[in-house]
This record gives C-alpha cells, structure tokens and sequence, in this order.
C-alpha cells in the first residue's frame, strides 16, 4: 500500500501537458480544484469529467497509474461516504436498527466521493507532468513577490524538491525496515491500539535514523558542489513563457468563464 | 527434511505497467546442514528468492514446504517459519533500534514469546557467537563501529535460534579485513552448530573459500547448481551472465593451457598453491 | 609545486563533555604530506577508519585543517575567501549514490553545481550534455535517478562534478555500495576521464584491485601515511597490507605464498600475465 502513493511522484512522458510552464499548471490545477466544489449538478460533472479526460488523454500518462494513487486514501473516501450515506437527514429509503439511509445520504455520497477523486486526480496531473524541480521553480517564482517581504521563497522551494525526490528513497527504506524486523517476527496488525503503535518504534527509530544520517549526506554534498542558497544562482530551466503556454492560459480562462455562465442561466 | 521450493514464480505488480516476472518456475532442494552461496547480479531474484524462504513474500505461483510442511496451509504459522528461517537483510545495521546492544538482541526472542531471562540468555551466546565482548552489552548500538553494529544486528537474528541462516550480501561495504572477520565467524558457525548457511554475495573469491554448494542465479532463475569446482569449470558460461570465476581460477587455467599437466580446478589460492607446489615436485 | 600539496596536515575530532570540557581527541589525520602533480591517478587505500574519508574532505575544504597546511592548486584550504574556488577546483563524489544526487531528472542533477556557480543557462546545457556524453550516461538525461543502477548513479554524480569543470576530482569509495558490474563501469569511466580530460584523479578506496592502474598508492592507516610508491612496490608488502586489515588480489597473493615457499617469483605481481611471465622463468630456470 505504501508503493501506491503517486501524488508528488513524477511520470516521464513526452507530452505538451508535461512541457507547459509550471505556472499555467499550477494556476490550472487550483481552478480546477475550486470549480469541483461547484459541481452540483449533472452538467457541471460532465463538464468537470471532460475537462479532467482531455487532460489525462494529452498528458499521456496511463489512466491505471493515475488512479493507483487513489488507493491510499481509499480509507479516507470510504469513511467519508459512509458518514454521508448515514448521517444526512432526509427521506428514508431503507433502515436497519439506528442506522438510516437516506436519498439525500446518497446523493451527497456520492458527490462527495466524486469530488474528492477529482481532488486528487486533478493534482496528481500535476506532480505527475512536472518534475518536482520544475514545480518548485515555478512555486518560486510564482511566490516571488513574497521575497521582499524576507520571506526565504528560494530555501522553502528547494526543501520541497528535495522532499519530493526521496519520498520514493524512504518509502522504499520504509519497507525494507519492516520486512527486516518482520523477519525478527515483529508483529504489526494484532493488539490494542497501544500496542499497536508501541510496534511501529522498531520501524519508526531506524526511518528516523536513517533520514537524518541521509540529510547529513546530502547537505555535505550539496555543499560540495558549491550550494550556498540562492543568491548568484543561475537556472538551467529558467521559467519563460512559450506560445503555449498563452495557449493554455487562455483555455483555463475560457474553462472559467464557461463554468461561470453555467451557474449564471442554467 | 529441510526447505524445498516446487514451481515457484513469482511477479511484482501483476496488474499494471510496472509488472515484473521476477523468479521464474524455480525447483530447489535445501538440504539440512548445507552451506550454500547464491550468487548472481542485481536483479537476478535472489534477493526476492530469499524473501520467500521465510514468507516475507508470497509466490504468485508454486509451493514451498520447510520439513515437509506446507507454508502457505492454512493452518501454518508464519511466525514458526521466521524462527526457523532467519533472514539477515543487506545493511542489517540499519534496522538497530533499541537504547542498548542487548536489548536490541534480544527483540527477536521477545517476540517469539520468550521471558525476559530467556531472551537474554539467547542474546548473550549470539553476542558471543559474533564476537561482542561483555563490556559493550549496555552501550547504545549506535557508538558501536560499522563492523560491530552489523555483527550485533547478525547476533539479532541468531538469537532467535534459527535453523537455516540467509544472510544478504553480510559484507558490503566493509573493509576486508571486517569482510573476513565476519564470513570467518559465520563459518565456523555452521561448523560448530551444524546450522544451514545460504550466502548471498557477489564475490566469488568469498564464495569459492566457504561454502560447498553454489546457486547462480540470472534473470529469475537457477541458472546454475553444483559445488564451486563444477561452476567455475564452467567459467565462460558465468561469463555469458556477467559472472567471473575467482581470478585464481584464471590463473591456473593458464597455467594449463600451457603446461597441460597442471591441474586447473583450483578454485581458492591455498589449493592453487598446493597444485602448483606439487606439479614442480613431480616435475623435477 | 602539485596541485594538492599538505605539509604535516592534521585533523582532529573533538568530543566535548556537557560542561564544554575537552574529553576526547581523536587525530583522524595526524600529520600526512602529499604532493600531488596534476594528471595523475593517485589511490588512497586504509581501513575503515583509517582517516582516508577525512583526508578527502579535507581536499573538498568541507573539513579545514586543525593543524598543518593544505593547498589546492596553491590556495590555502584554511583561508575562508578560496573555499569556493577550491570545492570547484576540487569536486567530490561520495559513497552513497542515492544521498548525493539533488535533483529528481538526471539532466537537471548535472546542472546543480554549474547553477551554483552562476554559469549562464546556455553554457550550463553545454556542459551538462558534455559532461554526461564523457560518463557515457547521455541517453539517460531524461530519466529518474531512482530507476538507476548503482553504477550508474555513481556514474551521473560524477558527471555532476566534470560540468563544473573541476581540475582534480575526489572519490570517497564510491564503490563500496556497489556489485562488480557497478564498480567496473565506475572505475572504468573514472581511468577515461583521467586519460583523456586530464582530470588529477585521487580515488579513496578499499578494494586492491582498483589500484593496480594507479600512479601512485598511499595507504593510510591511524590517520598516517604508512605506505606510499608505486603500485607494484605497494602490492610486494602483503604481510604489512594484511597487517593493515587490507588484501592483496588473489593473484599477487598466490605469488606471494609460492616465494614464501621457495619459489624465485618477484615481488609485486599485479596481474595474470606477469604472473605467467615469472613462472615461465622458474620453469626455464630449472
């Protein structure tokens, strides 16, 4: 389960999607994100489902794969639902003991449920197109103007690309660590909750260990290789608009005001 | 008696684009005693082969039966299997958690259900059995040097009083003398307390000077199975899979081809010396 | 004078107690010269702990001296103002492949050290296609380090210090985590890049075998150089080197244990063809 989490994971692909700025697709991305809590009615998911499948069909990035990041929080989704399904007053449709299901409890089940894949499939496009260096490139210059405020925009960019690039390294490790204390017969699934997270130390203590023995690694060859912050730095990728990239702006702009004449007069 | 595998297959992520065959139709006898070297490149299986032998992984295919048993019957007890069948990951030092050496030793033990003086007793012959004095017991494992800590970690899964010990590449990354300290101790081990010894490596000159069985393994299977002088006799085709034979084994090849009368089954420098020695005698 | 020249170069780690009281002092480097000519393959071999990784660090100026003086290509390591210009004329790869490389795409790793130097974009994507092409990694620019072999790992981290154009490169083993195929690519890509950019090499290490095409060994040993010449006259002292927790290649071995045993066989035999060579000696000199 641990190897399915792919937000922050990038996939290589030749494709306009993963060429575009960084910006447009950050911008893109939290337009979608805010016009998926809108969907309320069965045109605007259509409309939210084609924009989503256009994008994925470009992107050129396997739905399967996509859809695999789903499963980690698939506890979430179905917690979710249930509580919806459950809890929402309205017309009773079948029940059993205490427990009440309603039309209303499905519907917004069921909404519910759809947003939140959209959630998370939308911005999982993103981290999967954009390498996590590029991203954070655009996340920096996106919040440049901040830098006049002293608010240290360069470092916070370049923890999160480096976050993000061993993400796969310590999940990886994570699993090693279980499987090595595994063998030692250790046993993660039975007892009470106490127990439970008093067996996760033998995992928790060497991860610990093992990330920090890697920061300091990583610090001394960064240093190495002449990192002193971002003053005097130049990029390899420096973010310059293309055609298009207007292009795309000019889409997310028309996918925004399509939605607004939508709430308007339907 | 012992570990034998039937047809094992194995395939990582059956079901998308990462899918991976990862041990293919694999038929191996273990046999009680044995001490046996797993040789191949990275990405061969042998890693994901010896995770079967103690359950961490489930084949996809095939069975595995340890003295004659089932592993994956319904009615058997995977925490059985991992008592008998210690496994030492690569780096074992890396998995060192506890505040002291002994109670780090002691973890396995515990979990098996043993009382705390048991657990002790059983971590302190491990301890000796790898060569930690007394005096480091109550030191934190992480003061220790990189050899000691990979020997307590060993001691870790020895303490659990296994049948069949696998050891994943127990050298890497040490200096040669730490390298020889610690195959040395292995070694004499499986001498004193009879004990099945699978050792996984990727230095032939190691393997050559310990064990009596060699497994090859390539591209998920056994692509090879014999004592060392019956593999390395067959050095071209090591070669053909990114394998060599011990460097001495080339000499006295050599040597042969040269003076046919010279033997070219050497395959450590102590036999090599011999043969070379008594050819020279016969010679004069 | 070489480009790495140290004059009675120390190093020493201090332990303190929580009242700031000096409780221990350990001299990783105790006193060691070297002098380097540029161009040159030096090996440095020692045990774990010898003070080889320290006396590496030492040349990368990310360690300064606490006693004694080192100078790369005539700068002081010890003056603040030349660490830069010294971690660029020096670069270091280190042991473990995964915690060096920064960057999520190889092409975009290569680049780190030339951005940091501020090289302008159009020369950084020259140097890091050069520099990738020389380590032989250039049709894996697009890709992720984390689906790399270890040798290839090695191999962009190395790339990673030629585009910053360094005149001298260290090595911190960086085979040690590797499997034989591994550490042959690296070794290989590291003696061609010595011959042909000329790059001062001075590879850090414990296997033997890797240093038998060297120009010079030192081994160390309690942060002091106790061996040092050509590889042949180090490989003849197979006692010392065992004594030392190092190891000899099996083929120097067995010569070695066939002059212990009376045989004329010459000291330092490196490989199988001068081992053939003496033996056909002894033989014809019956």
């Amino acid at each position: 389960m641990i190897r399915d989490i792919t937000i922050g994971q990038y996939y290589p692909a030749n494709s306009v999607i993963h060429r575009l700025d960084p910006r447009v697709k950050l911008l893109g991305t939290i337009v979608f994100v805010v016009t998926v809590f809108f969907i309320s009615d069965f045109i605007g998911l259509l409309f939210a489902t084609a924009a989503l499948g256009a994008v994925i069909v470009i992107s050129k990035v396997p739905l399967k794969y996509m859809l695999k990041g789903l499963r980690a929080i698939f506890i979430l989704m179905l917690f979710t639902v249930l509580l919806n399904v459950f809890l929402t007053p309205g017309e009773v449709i079948f029940q059993l003991g205490f427990l009440k299901i309603t039309m209303e409890g499905i519907v917004l089940a069921a909404k519910t449920a759809i947003r939140l894949v959209y959630l998370i499939v939308g911005s999982t496009i993103m981290t999967l197109t954009t390498t996590p260096n590029h991203l954070t490139d655009g996340l920096e210059k996106a919040l440049n103007p901040l830098n006049k405020l002293h608010f240290p925009v360069h470092e916070l960019a370049m923890t999160m690309s480096i976050a993000l690039r061993f993400i796969p390294i310590l999940t990886e490790e994570t699993d090693k660590i279980m499987k090595a204390q595994q063998a030692r017969c250790a046993d993660f699934e039975s007892g009470n909750l106490i127990q439970r997270l008093k067996s996760l130390i033998p995992i928790l203590v060497p991860l610990f260990i093992s990330a920090i023995r890697r920061a300091n690694d990583l610090a001394m060859a960064m240093e190495a290789r002449c990192y002193r912050g971002g003053i005097g730095r130049t990029k390899m990728k420096p973010l310059v608009y293309a055609k298009r990239d207007y292009i795309a702006y000019g889409i997310v702009l028309i996918y925004v005001l399509l939605w607004a004449a939508m709430k308007m007069w339907l | 008696m012992g570990m034998r595998l039937e047809h094992v297959s194995y395939i990582y992520s059956p079901d998308n684009a990462f899918r991976k065959q990862a041990l293919k139709d694999i038929n191996l006898e273990i046999h009680d005693g044995e001490f046996i070297g797993l040789i191949g490149h990275t990405g061969s299986g042998k890693s994901t082969l010896i995770q079967h032998l103690n359950g961490l992984i489930r084949a996809t295919e095939g069975k595995i039966y340890y003295n004659d048993q089932d592993i994956y019957a319904s009615d058997y007890r995977m925490t059985d299997l991992r008592s008998h069948v210690g496994l030492v990951f690569q780096y074992p030092e890396h998995q060192l958690f506890e505040m002291t050496v002994l109670k780090d030793v002691c973890y396995g033990p515990k979990n098996l259900g043993l009382s705390d003086d048991e657990a002790k007793k059983r971590a302190k012959e491990a301890l000796t059995m790898v060569s930690i004095a007394e005096k480091e017991y109550e030191k934190s494992p992480f003061e220790l040097s990189g050899g000691q800590k990979r020997r307590v970690a060993i001691a870790g899964v020895l303490a659990m009083h296994p049948d069949i010990l696998v050891l994943d590449e127990p050298t890497a990354g040490l200096d040669p003398k730490g390298r020889n300290d610690i195959l040395d101790q292995i070694s004499s081990l499986h001498k004193q307390t009879g004990i099945t010894v699978i050792l996984v490596s990727h230095s032939m000159e190691d393997v050559a000077k310990y064990v009596d069985r060699i497994i090859v393994m390539n591209r998920g299977q056994v692509f090879m199975d014999g004592t060392p002088k019956a593999i390395f006799d067959r050095s071209d085709a090591l070669e053909s899979v990114g394998l060599a034979a011990p460097q001495v084994t080339y000499v006295m090849r050599c040597l042969h081809s040269i003076y046919p009368d010279m033997p070219m089954d050497a395959t450590t420098v102590e036999e090599a010396k011999t043969d070379i020695l008594k050819y020279l005698e016969a010679d004069k | 004078m070489g480009i790495i020249k140290a004059a009675k170069l120390f190093y020493d780690y201090v332990s303190k107690n929580e009242h700031d009281e000096i409780e221990d002092v350990v001299h990783a480097v105790a006193g060691v010269d070297l002098d380097i000519e540029a161009g040159q393959f030096i090996a440095v071999l020692g045990h774990n702990g010898s003070g080889k990784s320290t006396l590496a660090k030492q040349i990368n100026a990310l360690l300064f001296p606490t006693g004694g003086t080192l100078w790369v290509k005539n700068m002081d390591t010890s003056e603040p103002e030349n660490m830069w210009k010294i971690r660029q004329t020096a670069g270091m790869v280190f042991q473990n492949p995964d915690n060096q490389i920064i960057a999520s795409l190889v092409e975009e790793d290569v680049g780190f050290g030339p951005e940091n130097i501020g090289v302008p974009t159009k020369e950084i994507w020259k140097r890091v296609n050069q520099s990738l092409k020389s380590v032989g990694m250039i049709e894996y620019s697009h890709h992720s380090p984390n689906k790399l072999s270890g040798g290839q790992k090695q191999r962009v981290a190395i790339a990673g210090v030629m585009a910053m154009e360094p005149e001298c490169i260290v090595l911190d083993e960086p085979t040690a985590m590797l499997d034989p195929n591994g550490r042959k690519e690296v070794i290989e890509t590291i003696r061609q890049l010595n011959k042909e950019k000329k790059v001062t090499v001075i590879l850090i290490t414990h296997y033997m075998d890797e240093v038998v095409h060297a120009d010079h060994v030192y081994v160390m040993d309690d942060g002091k150089i106790v061996l040092s010449g050509k590889p042949k006259d180090v490989f003849s002292q197979v006692e010392l080197l065992k004594e030392l927790r190092l190891d000899v290649p099996q083929v120097t071995e067995l010569a070695y244990e066939l002059k212990q045993a009376g045989l004329s066989m010459p000291d330092g035999v490196l490989t199988i063809e001068e081992f053939l060579e003496a033996f056909e000696k002894i033989k014809g000199g019956e």
